[in-house]
């Protein structure tokens, strides 16, 4: 059970690859490439899904898929022109695809009525155009338990025999091809022996299964013994590419009996002519029945029934068997010699599917290796204690005077260096491309698009840009933030952009780039920018601003992130929730990230998101306090400065502010709020570092001294102890002494209650 | 709660004595992780006053703690020959300061007494029992109940 709940988990992941290889070739379609590869790959996705699905019994997600492809099948074949109203449409259904994924994964349900309304839409997109082959593709849609569409003749694809690269020897010729070395043992009982004929449809390839691979699954019920007739290939010039020639007949030894072998066909059900005889069977081909030995009983012709697919082994073998099947179906090495009058001729699907791939699969030669996030983690933690131990070396090496130009202490400028590149090296293994968290990003688009009744188009950019895990994993939220604002506020209506003289579809641009040290995401839209009077006079009029305050125009761009300010004329369903720029801007800050908006008014806004690479180490000022040595997160500090008697005025019986250019920030003594003094000195003779809290308050932090700007590497204190108020985490400075990192926002919180009290030692009752 | 480390059975288990004050005091070995000279430790904000603070070591951010003043006796002024022990309770790793190590004990659990009546709360809660040895009486610390328990804070 365990098992099978692995593969199930295997699966999954490969859903979502398989989604966001059907979104990628669907947009990819949109943009007007929507050749034969494109579409291949398409229906590729969901006919994968679909297998794999059938395996694990997943009814409802089988149907729909089911009716998808066989849209995506007809568009193929050129059945149904792919119009841009169809791969809106088909856009619409992929997503409806994934919830039914999401859904048997056990997460969210499936709107019932909106699939069955996409369903029966794509039905309707599949009928009028019913294809002329035998099987029609409207009984099929209806009664699913049928053979998918029988296509033309001339379809697509259908590679007869890319079976090179493999241990399969082939030739053009009939021959005997061994798989397995006990297959030459022939005086094996006759109970035992099968005969199995397999003639394959230009379906199955078109359907990116691939012979090889059952072949490969018979040899593991036992011996087998394959023989090819290729006597029905025409001659080159009357070759059809995309036809299927080939018959093999093979000669199973096994203790299976039939349902076991019949099983290994049921993924390509209807998609060949499979005979399976008891005994050493009669091949169809009377010059083949002489290369195989033994008697040969009347060969009992069973039908290949169609049935639902149910099998569990199907889908593994298509995306598992990693020597047949990778180079094979997915990246199409040159498919055996071109001269000879091959049924294998360059195969058009795969050849496609290298293409639309070769960016996401590896290649066969390039490896990759799985390794538990733990290890990495563990290895990360490792590497950060070689970085403070080297920095204490280094100085207590200092202490003793050693020149610079000693051997000792070149030796630790190289030690420096190595270490500094370890580390970034060892970082770099947990970075990953921010593509994971962009590819959610299209259908969100398409959403709010829709239920904002604009035209938007996203346009993505620098996708493989890496960040750190810990990283990555936030990155959603503020995206998604942005990217409905960008559509919401940002674009106008489609007749608002005709009339500005616009096309009607807004492009909404999401990029990522790294720049000094940092990951950049930008949400760009050309819409209509930012309304600077309006926002203005917002801000006045709820109270956030003074009137009388003269703005840049880029203060007023940066008035909608406080909070309480919301531009929209009416509360839609996308944004304006309560939940603004503000919440972005603060979840961003949380990261230790800033947020800023360029705009230019009839030309569109650009939101700028920088964040740090990683969440392992921090940026921060060092600074003394009462004798502490603590470090302040370098994101919150807005500037430091040394005030002057005349900034600081005393308000109240024991608080004081500070005046900072022409407003008044409270000041707080660090070392008082953390109960390290009774009694604060008077804050001129200290420094002060203004900083921002997440919710945009302002203070004015007193520190004794300042020691410099330091890269530090996060520690947790709850490890070993707990949480501690005003402390946001701890470090280990160059000296080996640990250093707390302040928790600029519990400070200024902390400040706002009572001043702090002596803490009794609280004991714990006994039992 | 974590699980009692130490098994009650007639087996012989080894415990390491120290120093606090005039007391005596023992934790079972197993326990132990490491024995360390005392370096200073950097203050704690908002923390109860057993709580010296905390120190680095190898990388590891580590409570110290003032067995003595956990133990409701006076801080300990610490000495070029204070140590620290640094032992695992729970799933956390606590340095406990003491006035020095005496040494290693090696006991059947039915020479642990039960710890009399007559001592405070505070004092039966972090004691196991007390263990009577060539005439010296060690008390044996329970390391569980040492630490503060994790303040309801994410809840």
């Amino acid at each position: 059970m365990d098992e099978l709940e692995a593969i199930k988990v295997t699966f999954f992941q490969e859903c979502e690859e398989l989604l966001a290889d059907l979104e990628g070739g669907l947009l990819a379609m949109q943009d007007g490439n929507d050749d034969g590869d494109t579409v291949n790959a398409v229906f590729r996705a969901v006919h994968s899904i679909k297998g794999g699905a059938g395996a694990f019994g997943l009814e409802p997600l089988v149907r729909f898929a089911h009716v998808f492809e066989t849209l995506l099948d007809a568009v193929r074949s050129n059945e149904v022109p792919a119009t841009p109203d169809l791969v809106v449409t088909l856009l619409r259904a992929s997503d409806v695809l994934a919830d039914h994924v999401s859904s048997a994964r056990g997460l969210g349900v499936v709107d019932e009525a909106v699939s069955a309304a996409m369903a029966a839409e794509l039905k309707a997109c599949t009928d009028p155009n019913a294809a002329p082959a035998p099987v029609a593709a409207a009984p099929v849609v209806e009664a699913f338990e049928a053979a998918p569409v029988a296509a033309p003749a001339d379809a697509l694809i259908g590679a007869d025999d890319a079976l090179d690269d493999d241990d399969l020897g082939f030739d053009f010729q009939p021959m005997t091809i061994t798989i397995d070395e006990q297959a030459a043992d022939v005086a094996a009982a006759v109970g035992n022996v099968w005969t199995v004929s397999i003639r394959p449809k230009s379906d199955l390839y078109r359907k990116a299964n691939e012979t090889a691979l059952l072949l490969r699954e018979l040899a593991r019920l036992g011996p087998i013994e394959a023989t090819l007739d290729a006597s029905a290939i025409p001659p080159l010039d009357q070759l059809d590419a995309e036809a299927a020639y080939a018959t093999w007949t093979v000669r199973l030894e096994t203790e299976e009996d039939e349902t076991a072998i019949r099983e290994v066909f049921e993924f390509v059900d209807g998609d060949c002519d499979l005979e399976i005889t008891r005994g050493e069977g009669l091949a169809p081909d009377a010059a083949l029945a002489a290369l195989l030995a033994g008697d040969a009983p009347a060969p009992a012709v069973v039908e290949a029934a169609p049935e639902p697919v149910v099998l569990a082994e199907a889908p593994v073998v298509v995306e598992t068997a990693p020597v047949a099947a990778a180079p094979v179906v997915e990246t199409a090495p040159a498919p055996v010699a071109a001269p000879a009058p091959a049924p294998a001729p360059v195969a058009a699907a795969p050849a496609a599917a290298a293409k639309t791939q070769q960016i996401d699969v590896p290649g066969p030669g390039q490896s990759v290796i799985r390794v538990d996030p733990e290890r990495i983690d563990r290895l990360i933690d490792l590497v950060g204690e070689l970085v403070i131990n080297q920095a204490m070396l280094a100085q207590r090496v200092g202490e003793y005077g050693i020149a610079p130009s000693s051997n000792l202490a070149m030796g630790l400028d190289e030690l420096e260096q190595l270490t500094r590149e370890i580390q970034d090296s060892v970082m770099a293994i947990r970075a990953q491309p921010v593509k994971s968290v962009f590819q959610r990003m299209p259908r969100l688009v398409r959403e709010v698009a829709s239920m904002t009744g604009k035209q938007a188009r996203l346009v993505m950019d620098g996708e493989n840009t890496e960040v750190d895990k810990t990283v990555i994993e936030r990155l959603s939220d503020p995206i998604t933030h942005m990217l409905r604002n960008a559509i919401d506020h940002g674009l106008e209506s489609p007749e608002e952009r005709k009339a500005a003289g616009k096309n009607p579809e807004g492009v909404v641009r999401l990029a990522a780039l790294h720049r000094s040290g940092r990951i950049v995401i930008e949400v760009s839209d050309d819409g209509k920018g930012i309304n600077r009077e309006r926002v203005h006079s917002i801000a006045i009029k709820k109270g956030l601003i003074s009137p009388e305050l003269q703005l840049t125009d880029e203060e007023i761009d940066n008035l909608i992130f406080l909070p309480g300010f919301s531009t929209a004329d009416k509360i839609s369903d996308v944004s304006g929730r309560g939940v603004g720029m503000d919440v972005v801007k603060r979840s961003v800050q949380a990261l230790g990230g800033r947020i800023s908006i360029t705009s230019r008014p009839g030309q569109g806004s650009t939101f700028t998101l920088s964040l740090p690479l990683t969440l392992a180490v921090l940026d921060g000022m060092v600074v003394d306090v009462a004798g502490e040595t603590l470090v302040v997160p370098l994101a919150a500090i807005v500037e430091s400065l040394r005030p002057k008697p005349e900034e600081v005025r005393p308000l109240g019986p024991v608080g004081s502010v500070l005046a900072v250019r022409d407003s008044f920030v409270p000041l707080i003594d660090v070392g008082l709020t953390l109960g390290y003094r009774e009694a604060s000195p008077p804050p001129t003779e200290g420094v002060v570092l203004l900083v921002e809290g997440e919710d945009g308050s302002r203070a004015a932090l007193v520190a004794d001294a300042i020691h410099g700007q330091r890269q530090v590497v996060i520690k947790s204190l709850e490890q070993n102890y707990q949480q501690v108020d005003g402390v946001a985490a701890a470090t280990i400075l160059g000296d080996g002494r640990v250093a707390l990192i302040l928790d600029v926002d519990a400070v200024i919180s902390l400040r706002r209650r009572e001043p702090p009290r002596p803490v009794e030692p609280t004991l714990i009752a006994a039992e | 709660m974590t699980e009692e480390i130490i098994t009650t059975t007639a087996e012989r288990r080894e415990l390491i004595s120290f120093r606090v004050g005039e007391q005596e005091y023992c934790v079972d070995i197993m326990a132990v992780r490491e024995i360390r000279g005392w370096s200073p430790a950097t203050t704690l904000p908002q923390s109860p006053g057993y709580m010296r603070g905390v120190i680095n070591l190898r990388g590891a951010v580590l409570p110290i703690m003032d067995l003595a003043c956990r133990l409701g006796m006076p801080v300990i002024e610490p000495t070029v020959r204070s140590v620290f022990i640094v032992v695992k309770a729970g799933d956390r790793m606590i340095g406990m300061l003491v006035d020095a190590v005496s040494d290693i004990l090696s006991i059947t659990d039915d020479l642990v007494q039960p710890t009399p009546d007559l001592a405070c709360d505070t004092v039966r809660s972090f004691i196991r029992g007390i263990i009577s040895i060539d005439g010296r009486m060690i008390s044996e610390i329970s390391l569980d109940r040492l630490l503060p328990e994790r303040e309801a804070l994410a809840a």
